[in-house]
């Protein structure tokens, strides 16, 4: 199984297998600028202003999705619950907006409709985590059950149906810039940085990599493990909050089931930037390369000429190619190969 | 046999609640417990059981499937192509097509997971992307209306016209259900393929060591569920009547939550073909009570999340307290 | 080399490496295992005993082999089915069994495997298990799920796979690790029976006093290499115990009186339904306390409640002199309380995570800033600080912990512990899966300890651990305290005779 035999020609294989935290960056990096050299020389509107403003209006949502997803995988599970957390977060955006008049609701109507967004994301979140935590019930089964259910109260609730007419100001949200610069880009790049420092930087971020690697060792060690849990999920379940928020923004409209595909593309992304699918390993920094490299991927190839679901095909083949190529495996099987040349 | 029980208290407590929802079913809902119901009822659980079987092994040898329902998919779609091309076919060359497609599709996912060592969840997300967005890119998103005749064929297992002049009937598709169930069970009950599965899920690392070939044991988990998929795809062609590149989507993770529910461990080593049929059947049940009592569709899904919610909340917290050391293995 | 014809050896082996990345776990060993012998393999933790075995029963190819020979037949690449087929089968060290499968299904799994497709006759399983159960002497449900059973009883039920087959040569590898007295007595039965039938068996075992009761020779690993083969008539266990180690070490009581030193910790009565009842004891400061008695006689679960893991049903606990009743293990760690569990791999520490992470897990609150946020430089020079301080030999503190020696693992365990400033050191078996060589480290550091005042519990089933090392020591049995000793005025036989009666 180990036996391995190290090729002097494979170093640059190494670093995408193990090479820590560093390597993982540089590896999607290259592989970054890679994608980036080659749309640029297939495509002249590539490197135009208007295809990265919209590669920039478009990144943010699945971002904030991606970064839900990352935090609950870091503690050993997953959230599949996200998209309809943020359906069910935007739907009591736009309900509270209804109640004061839509399109001619104010500011502050605003305000208090994202709170209330943000407190039933994070309720969502809550259930999840406690019945992970203090059922020790598998989370993919706990998310998936609320996955469920979320989706059904919003068809319930929406009778399948969109809801649109929102002020004018949610459109600076969803489709303003500050100079220059998209304001979803900058909220997401805020709130990245926020959950950077949170995971590395705080008690409670170091204790969900703990539990993550494992729950019982990091009891015994005296961390409130079980507490990590539920707040772990509640703040996924807010940033699904404010992914909602901003899903109604940048579509004018809500409907249950919006982003759906999104849902797996996120674990997708996890993977792609180096989260251990058991838990307890992984950074924020390489997982956003990893978006950076599927939206350049999606807007490159869209403007080559195919399509959105060649984009999902390419997606799909690109993370088993890193996969293949972090396993190691294929240093094994050259040296057979070359093996069999001598 | 006490032993027995305990060891399937899953099964056991879901059996009796899904019989008592069922008595409660045909005491509040007079339709429930007829014959036409009853019947109706199987024929929609058919396609969900074939894949839930599949999955079972799968997760039994401790591995997970996202990527099934869209590989029925791709298989449709691919064999609509081909039996097109050959001059139509006939059953057999549909079984024989969609199986071996399926198992195709099974096996790359093995060999991805056992030849580079990567988790069968990575694996698996990523085929599925990949399978559905080639499928829909080569399909132009195009459903298939012109298909084989014997195909679309309405075959009855089972006819019964009760006094009123209300037909039950048992579609093909329930008889096809019933061999891959019957398959599957002796495929991890009664043959020694099937124990070495269990013990592959249960301690990888023991059945190496035991001698398990663990790159057939993966083989024949995903190529079983590739199978399951591929005559999954037929049977729902043969109800809907038409190839729709994307009916199958999203409804791996509805299976996935039956499955496990039925007392399948995410993880390996556990699971039976009972539990599953009672999870799967379970979930049927409560959306066919549901729809009977006239409650709005619109409320079943929201309904059947809670009820999952609930039921493993309470799963787990009994079976913490009746056995002690099932912290054993973390 | 020996000119005996080759089928009076059951396995010989010339020249055979195998290495793990940078770790030469085998180096060019010869080990040679006569038919109907009792051999014995010893070494310390990690010298590649485990991996003999593995490499003689194909689950790793040797790197290179000049000779693998079993039953006078040469192999060279052999399977875990081929090895069985040839009459070799094996107790693993991680008993290697299914947890969620029956009691029959673990003992007659060899029967299953292959790829030849062919029917379960579940009675015919349970039959042929009960058998060799019965042949042991143990009757186990065959019914039930393995995840039921006690630990001992696991290795029960990985002898008797073992035995399902009739091998002709025996792998044992650490075969009485969980069992007590009278069940290895029953086991060391099992193997001259086997012995006097004509199966080989090697028997792998780091308490030396089995080793030398059971086994005609003995064949000594140090760090892959072979130090030699030797007759055990004659050998002593301090002898044997230099050969592993390539040093001798002394061990002698060094128990101290301190009847002026503040009590710490004290219990009176203590209570927990079905695990222990009416335990009093008080620890000084300074004091190391020993506590034996068989694994189950209710120790672990007694550091449990004094730890605030579980409740106690009864009695009451004091701590520095004012009552003590923690109801979670924060509380008792926030109190000066700290507890090496016995189970290093899964619960004392994060095998996954960092050297340095494993270091501060406990003391976060003390590397946080004002800000809340944990300041890189505290964390670094307080893991600095304890590695030093312990002398954890590592390579980087951002390696993961998992590549360090059971030894410095342990360490790095007590470094975690120490940096909580705690009043109260509960060990329990601090010295499983470490070396001979390490535990001297690991006594030296606790006995410093003691010095410096804190107050040691030191709870362990070798009873010369807790003789050389402790100053009171407490036998404990069924859940009582039955008697308490001077490690002065008791010897280790006199002791062990108690213990084990
Ligand atoms: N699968 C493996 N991968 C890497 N290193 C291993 C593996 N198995 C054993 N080792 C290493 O080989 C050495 C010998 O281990 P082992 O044979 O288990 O020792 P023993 O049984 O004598 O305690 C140790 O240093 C151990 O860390
Ligand atoms: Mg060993």
């Amino acid at each position: 199984m180990s036996d391995t035999r190290r090729l002097p020609g494979l170093k640059g294989f190494k670093h995408l297998k193990t090479g820590g935290p560093a390597g993982e960056n540089l590896s999607l990096l290259v592989m970054l600028v890679l994608l980036v050299v080659v749309f640029a020389i297939a495509s002249p509107r590539f490197l135009t202003g208007a295809n990265l403003g919209s590669m920039g209006f478009q990144m943010p949502l699945l971002g904030l999705l991606t970064l839900a997803m990352l935090a609950p995988i870091l503690s050993g599970g997953l959230n599949l619950a996200i998209v309809y957390t943020a359906n069910i977060s935007g739907l009591t955006l736009a309900w509270t907006l209804m109640q004061f008049g839509g399109p001619e609701a104010g500011i502050p109507a605003f305000i208090l409709g994202c709170a209330l967004a943000v407190i039933v994301g994070a309720l969502a979140g809550a259930v999840m985590g406690g019945v992970v935590a203090y059922v020790g019930a598998h989370p993919i089964l706990v998310s998936l059950a609320m996955m469920i259910f979320l989706r059904g109260l919003g068809e319930f609730l929406t009778r399948g149906g969109d809801i649109s007419g929102f002020p004018d100001h949610m459109h600076t949200l969803g489709h303003g810039s500050v100079m220059g610069i998209p304001v979803p880009l900058i909220l997401f790049a805020v709130i990245a940085l926020g959950w950077h420092v949170l995971l590395r930087r705080t008690p409670h971020g170091f204790s969900v990599y703990m539990t993550g690697s494992n729950l019982k060792a990091a009891e015994y060690a005296g961390l409130n493990a079980k507490r990590t849990l539920v707040l772990i999920y509640t703040l996924s379940g807010v940033l699904c909050a404010i992914a909602g928020i901003l899903m109604a923004a940048r579509f004018s409209s809500v409907r249950v089931g919006h982003g759906e595909a999104m849902l797996l593309i996120t674990v997708l992304a996890c993977f792609l930037g180096g989260i251990d699918p058991f838990g307890g390993h992984g950074r924020v920094a390489p997982v956003i390369l990893a978006l950076v490299i599927l939206q350049v991927l999606s807007s490159g190839l869209n403007l080559v000429g195919a399509n959105q679901h060649l984009s999902t095909a390419v997606w799909g083949l690109f993370l088993i190619a890193v996969m293949v190529l972090r396993s190691g495996q294929i240093q094994r099987y050259i040296g057979l190969l070359s093996r069999k040349d001598t | 046999m006490r032993d027995a029980l305990r060891s399937h208290t899953i099964e056991v407590r879901l059996a009796v609640v899904l019989a008592v929802l069922c008595i409660a079913l045909s005491l509040s809902a007079p339709q429930f417990a007829t014959l036409p119901n009853l019947t109706s009822l199987l024929n929609n659980s058919a396609v969900n059981l074939i894949w839930a079987v599949g999955l079972l092994v799968v997760l039994i040898a401790g591995g997970i499937d996202i990527s099934f329902a869209v590989a029925s998919s791709v298989v449709q779609y691919v064999a609509a192509q081909l039996l097109m091309s050959v001059g139509g076919g006939n059953w057999l060359l549909g079984f024989l097509f969609c199986g071996s497609l399926g198992i195709l599709l099974g096996l790359l996912n093995a060999w991805l997971i056992h030849g580079f060592r990567i988790i069968s969840i990575v694996v698996t997300i990523a085929t599925f992307n990949a399978f559905f967005g080639l499928l829909m890119f080569f399909s132009g998103g195009r459903n298939i209306y012109n298909l084989p005749d014997w195909w679309t064929a309405r075959i009855f297992i089972f006819e019964h016209e009760n006094a009123q002049g209300i037909w039950s009937e048992l579609t093909l598709s329930v008889a096809v259900m019933i061999g891959c169930v019957i398959a599957t069970w002796a495929l991890i009950r009664r043959s020694n393929i099937g124990r070495q599965l269990y013990a592959f899920g249960d301690n990888p690392e023991g059945a190496r060591r035991a001698g398990v070939n663990i790159a057939v044991m993966q083989g024949v988990a995903f190529g079983w569920m590739g199978l399951m998929a591929g005559i999954a795809g037929l049977c729902q062609v043969n109800i809907v009547k038409e190839v729709v590149p994307n009916a199958l989507y999203g409804r791996e993770l509805d299976v996935l939550a039956a499955v496990v529910l039925g007392g399948a461990r995410l993880g390996g080593g556990k699971g039976t073909i009972l539990g599953c049929i009672l999870g799967v059947m379970f979930v049927a049940v409560t959306q066919n009570g549901l729809n009977l009592l006239g409650v709005s569709p619109f409320a079943f899904q929201m309904i059947i999340g809670a009820v999952i919610l609930v039921a493993i909340s309470t799963a787990n917290i009994d079976l913490s307290q009746f056995f002690r050391n099932k912290e054993a293995r973390s | 080399m020996t000119t005996a014809p080759a089928e009076r050896f059951a396995l010989r082996l010339h020249k055979v490496s195998k290495a793990f990345g940078g770790v030469q776990a085998l180096n060019k060993i010869d080990f040679e295992v006569r038919a109907g012998e009792v051999h014995c393999l010893a070494g310390e933790n990690g010298c590649g005993k485990s991996t003999l075995i593995k490499v003689v029963t194909g689950v790793h190819q040797p790197e290179s082999a000049d000779l693998i020979e079993l039953f006078g037949a040469r192999v060279d690449r052999i399977t875990p089915v081929q090895a069985r087929q040839r009459g070799v089968s094996v107790i693993w060290q991680d008993l290697a069994l299914f947890p969620h499968m029956s009691v029959a299904e673990n003992i007659a799994f060899d029967d299953l495997v292959g790829l030849r497709p062919r029917s379960v006759r579940y009675r015919e399983m349970s039959a042929r298990a009960g058998e060799v159960l019965e042949r042991l002497g143990v009757s186990l449900p065959l019914t039930a799920p393995l995840n039921d059973l006690s630990i001992a009883q696991r290795q029960v039920v990985a002898i008797a796979r073992a035995l399902m087959n009739d091998a002709k040569l025996i792998f044992m590898d650490e075969p009485t690790a969980s069992l007590t007295q009278s069940e290895t007595d029953r086991l060391l039965d099992i193997v001259r029976k086997l012995s006097a039938d004509g199966v080989a068996v090697v028997f792998v075992s780091h308490r030396l006093a089995e080793v030398l009761e059971i086994a005609e020779r003995v064949t000594v690993v140090r760090d892959g290499n072979l130090v030699g083969v030797y007759p055990t008539e004659g050998m002593t266990q301090a002898r044997l115990g230099e050969l592993m180690t390539g040093h001798l070490i002394e061990n002698k009581v060094d128990a101290r009186d301190l009847p002026d030193a503040p009590v710490v910790f004290e219990a009176r009565g203590l209570s927990r339904h079905g695990e222990f009842e009416d335990v009093s004891l008080t620890i000084r400061a300074g004091e190391v306390l020993g506590l034996t008695g068989l694994i189950g006689a209710g120790r672990t679960e007694l550091a449990h409640v004094m730890m605030g893991m579980r409740r106690a049903d009864a009695g009451s606990m004091t701590l520095e002199g004012s009552a003590f009743r923690p109801g979670s293990i924060r509380e008792a760690i926030a109190k000066g309380m700290a507890y090496v569990s016995e189970d290093r791999l899964s619960l004392g520490l994060l095998q996954k995570q960092s050297i340095a992470d494993n270091t501060v897990i406990s003391v976060l609150r003390q590397l946080t800033t004002a800000s809340g946020l944990i300041s890189d430089r505290r964390k670094a020079d307080l893991v600095r600080h304890w590695i030093r301080e312990l002398g954890v030999k590592i390579g980087a503190p951002e390696d993961a912990i998992s590549t360090l020696s059971g030894g410095n693992q342990q360490k790095v365990v007590l470094a975690k512990w120490l940096a909580t400033e705690p009043r109260l050191l509960i060990l329990d078996s601090p010295t499983v899966g470490v070396d001979v060589g390490a535990r001297a480290g690991i006594f030296r550091i606790v006995r410093a300890l003691a010095e410096q005042g804190l107050a040691i519990l030191l709870i362990s089933d070798e009873v010369t651990e807790v003789m050389h090392h402790s100053d009171r020591i407490l036998h404990m049995a069924d859940g009582r305290i039955v008697q308490a000793y001077d490690p002065r005025t008791v010897s280790v036989p006199q002791l062990e005779e108690r213990i084990y009666a």
